[in-house]
């Protein structure tokens, strides 16, 4: 009775990759796409790092109207969704607008846009009574981050359900979770979902200095972000996109599409413990864990691959990993567990859909993505990280886990589906 | 998978009252909450009414620690989550917490926090800009400190779909009650009544420009001209009905029994609007037809082209049938996605009381074929509402709320 949902287009936009194949060779690579900023001058702040992307939206299709109007997120977003699009098969005008539907995960929204408008119209911070004469007619747009969603929605021809979800760091996850749950229940039959945050501003850059989240490795940037390792002092922003096309499997299977990897499982639960800081035992994550592979209806013992939130904060690290000994069991200390945070950042909402697209990525190709720069262990954090380098290894079935700001923790499990590639 | 989501617990945070029962005496009253801005000085601006909650003071309601880091939208997140989670009497539980979560919708943040950060950071230097700015302003965040004042650690969402948000995040709470969660905490509050909040929110072209609170906001009134902006929401809990029953819930005010959601398509495509769609939806999801609607709590965007929208969907949903249409937001302002939950729970009061509140100000015109409830409240034996709700961009979405009075299973000392 339950439809089973599978993800059968990608698209990537990510710090040193535009477009899959390149997110897959910097990923299987273990090249790293941390740099100095060039974005602004950084000198002011603690953290002078971050992933940036090389995003130039007209070469990658846009057109003027649709870049003045969007914010780069948004931008990101539709490059992403097209690519999927495109890799899906499916025909524009060929699908059914009423069963189609959007869902995108933020976390902060138009904040790059958000805040060159504020400057303009506070002239730099003097007014509190900002200057309505100078709002940009872009303005609502920005203020609302419906607005990503929204222009998915035109750009591809949805009139079914259409959203946006925000649950902080955990959003991309989120966004596709609550997309297979859309098709699940029977509300669409397709769904383009994904996230897409592109926070590298001054503004943000500071918001995470006052609270000393990021890195300070401003000498070695290639090397700054170091999940796991005992040497980590804090992640590494970045930002991008990843978008997806999903729809349930029969009608995948109808229709020939090459079938990515099946949304299995999906569970998320809160901390209620801090806005910003973890409880170390994990439990809550730990529980989500568990929620997701129930509703796989698999065991810990069925998991072939963990790529795991890996931010490369002190706290989270043991956080998570304390989790996945509560969660997994013993299965912990066998399974391979990675961050790709390692190499393209921290892009906040961003990341758990490109997270998600590196672990179909990993079903795909039978390899798991390192972890760059995992260089010394620490007793707390004491799995199997695949440091430094990719590894061939049979994957059929993967956990994708995200933790963030407000307590959210998120997992999901995606499984091979039988008789897809290779 | 078909187990029925129920309401047992409201708390609103309105215009015109803070508090259920005081929103709801003055709702049913026809008693206005719209005024001249009050949070700053709106003169000089295009436009200067709002709806704000009148002597919200937050030290009276959460611990000192809390104020420093938290918008004033948050602020009344929280007090009206506390209200609703005291009118079902919930008790903290941590048996119980794995399966309590919380599902908001904000469409734009805590944009009067983020000003001020905002403008020490560009006015005095990057480092007079505080840490609580890394969540305080986020779309995240009424969920995240609804979730930790209330110890519940249940799945968290967020659903920014303008106002459409409301009704979707009183939806995802549904969808995880079905998944297994016991009690959600849903709703949508919004506010960013702040001079960069303001002069964002104008550019989408909405804005009432009169200055007389009575004319300012007239949907579906020959002078309409755009709507007043509006601070405030409402959160409700929502409980699987054996679940509530089990726990003793005090009160049952009814069910969130049906729910669709659609997109309008891209301007010049030719093609019509889909809130029909949506209704039609709401109502299939139900198992409802559309003759056992009592009532609908319209949209009533106050913009002529949308207004016509909705009436035309309402019309061709109902036929010539003459259900009542209210718009009680004409009273408060449109609070984005705040008022389409607060809108939820409307509907579920005038199911409990049996009176329709009415549309104040506006004198329906002729071109909107529907029969507004204007004036005076109207009594009318009430079993299901329709509330509709459609978000800035396209975003439609419509919940059917059944009351508890045709709940078989209702035990009869939870009847009120």
């Amino acid at each position: 009775m339950s439809r089973r949902v599978v993800i059968t287009g990608i698209g990537v936009v990510a710090p040193g990759a535009i477009g899959r194949k390149e997110f897959w060779s910097l990923l299987s690579e273990g090249r790293t796409a941390t740099r100095g900023i060039t974005f602004f001058d950084p000198a002011p702040f603690r953290s002078r790092v971050a992933a940036e992307v090389d995003f130039d939206p007209a070469a990658n299709g846009l057109r003027p109207q649709e870049i003045r109007r969007m914010d780069r997120a948004a931008q990101m977003a539709v490059v992403a969704m097209r690519e999927a699009v495109a890799d899906s098969g499916l025909e524009y005008g060929a699908h059914d607008p009423a069963r189609t539907g959007v869902t995108i995960g933020t976390a902060v929204g138009a904040t790059m846009s958000l805040e060159r408008e504020y400057r303009v119209v506070s002239d730099d911070g003097s007014r509190y009574l900002v200057d309505e004469a100078y709002a940009a007619p872009e303005l609502y747009n920005y203020l609302v981050p419906s607005s990503f969603a929204r222009e998915v929605a035109w750009a591809f021809g949805a009139e079914g359900p259409v959203s946006v979800v925000s649950t902080g760091c955990t959003s991309g996850l989120d966004a596709v979770g609550h997309a297979a749950e859309l098709i699940r229940e029977g509300s669409a039959d397709v769904m383009i979902a994904g996230a897409a945050d592109a926070p590298i501003s001054p503004t943000t850059v500071r918001c995470f200095d006052a609270i000393r989240a990021t890195t300070t490795s401003n000498d070695d940037p290639e090397h700054a972000s170091r999940p796991f390792d005992r040497d980590r002092n804090g992640f590494v922003l970045g930002e991008g996109s990843a978008v997806f096309v999903m729809e349930d499997l029969e009608r995948a299977r109808r229709r020939g599409a090459v079938i990515h990897a099946e949304i299995a499982g999906f569970g998320t639960r809160s901390n209620a413990f801090h806005m910003t800081g973890l409880r170390p035992d994990g439990a809550e994550l730990a529980a989500a864990i568990r929620a997701s592979l129930d509703e796989a209806r698999m065991n810990p013992a069925d998991i072939d691959y963990v790529n795991a939130h890996g931010s490369g904060t002190k706290q989270n690290d043991r956080h998570e990993t304390a989790a996945f000994k509560h969660s997994l069991g013993e299965h912990a200390y066998h399974v391979p567990v990675s961050s790709i945070k390692s190499m393209i950042g921290h892009s906040l909402g961003a990341i758990g859909s490109l997270e998600i697209a590196a672990s179909a990525l990993a079903i795909r190709n039978n390899v798991v993505p390192p972890t760059a720069n995992l260089e010394h262990t620490e007793p707390e954090c004491d799995l199997d990280y695949v440091p430094r380098v990719a590894r061939e290894w049979r994957t059929d079935t993967v956990l994708s886990v995200g933790s963030g700001f407000g307590g959210f923790q998120s997992a999901m499990v995606l499984r091979r589906v039988d008789g897809s590639a290779p | 998978m078909s187990t029925r989501s129920v309401v047992t617990g409201i708390g609103v945070a309105a215009p015109n009252g803070l508090g259920t029962e005081t929103y709801w005496a003055r709702t049913r009253a026809g008693v206005s909450g719209i005024g001249p801005v009050a949070n700053f000085d709106a003169g000089g601006y295009s436009s200067r009414l709002a709806g704000e909650v009148p002597g919200f003071e937050a030290e009276e309601y959460l611990p000192s620690r809390l104020l420093p880091q938290t918008d004033r939208m948050t602020r009344l997140a929280l007090v009206a989550a506390e209200q609703a989670l005291a009118d079902a009497r919930v008790l903290p539980s941590d048996d119980e917490a794995l399966n309590r979560g919380v599902v908001t919708a904000s469409s734009a943040g805590g944009f009067e926090f983020g000003q001020r950060e905002l403008e020490r950071f560009f006015g005095k230097g990057p480092e007079f800009m505080g840490a609580y700015m890394s969540f305080a302003w986020f779309y995240a965040v009424n969920t995240g400190q609804i979730s930790i004042r209330n110890g519940l650690k249940g799945p968290g969402g967020v659903l920014v779909s303008d106002q459409a948000g409301g009704l979707d995040a009183i939806a995802q709470a549904r969808r995880q009650l079905r998944r297994g969660s016991s009690l959600m905490v849903c709703g949508g509050v919004d506010g960013s009544i702040c001079p960069w909040g303001w002069v964002a929110r104008q550019t989408s072209g909405r804005f009432s420009t009169d200055d007389d609170p009575a004319t300012a906001y007239l949907p579906f009134d020959s002078r309409a001209a755009g709507h007043v902006p509006a601070e405030g929401g409402a959160i409700l809990v929502l409980e699987d009905a054996e679940a509530a029953r089990r726990r003793g819930a005090p009160q049952i005010y009814g069910e969130i029994a049906g729910y669709a959601a659609t997109f309008d398509p891209r301007p010049g495509s030719g093609r019509g609007p889909a809130l029909r769609r949506a209704l039609e939806g709401a109502l299939a999801d139900a198992g409802t037809a559309a003759e056992e609607i009592d009532v609908v709590f319209a949209d009533a965007s106050g913009t002529p082209e949308l207004d016509l929208v909705e009436a035309e969907a309402i019309r061709a949903v109902f036929g010539d049938r003459p259900v009542p249409v209210t718009a009680p937001k004409t009273m408060l302002g449109r609070m984005d996605a705040g008022a389409a939950s607060l809108d939820v729970a409307a509907a579920l009061l005038a199911i409990r009381d049996g009176v329709i509140p009415p549309t104040i100000n506006v004198r329906c015109s002729d071109r909107y074929p529907i029969d507004l409830v204007t004036g005076a409240p109207r009594p009318a034996p009430l079993r299901s509402a329709l509330v509709v709700a459609r978000g800035h961009g396209g975003f439609n979405s419509a919940v059917i709320v059944r009351g508890a009075a045709t709940d078989t299973t209702t035990p009869p000392n939870a009847r009120r």
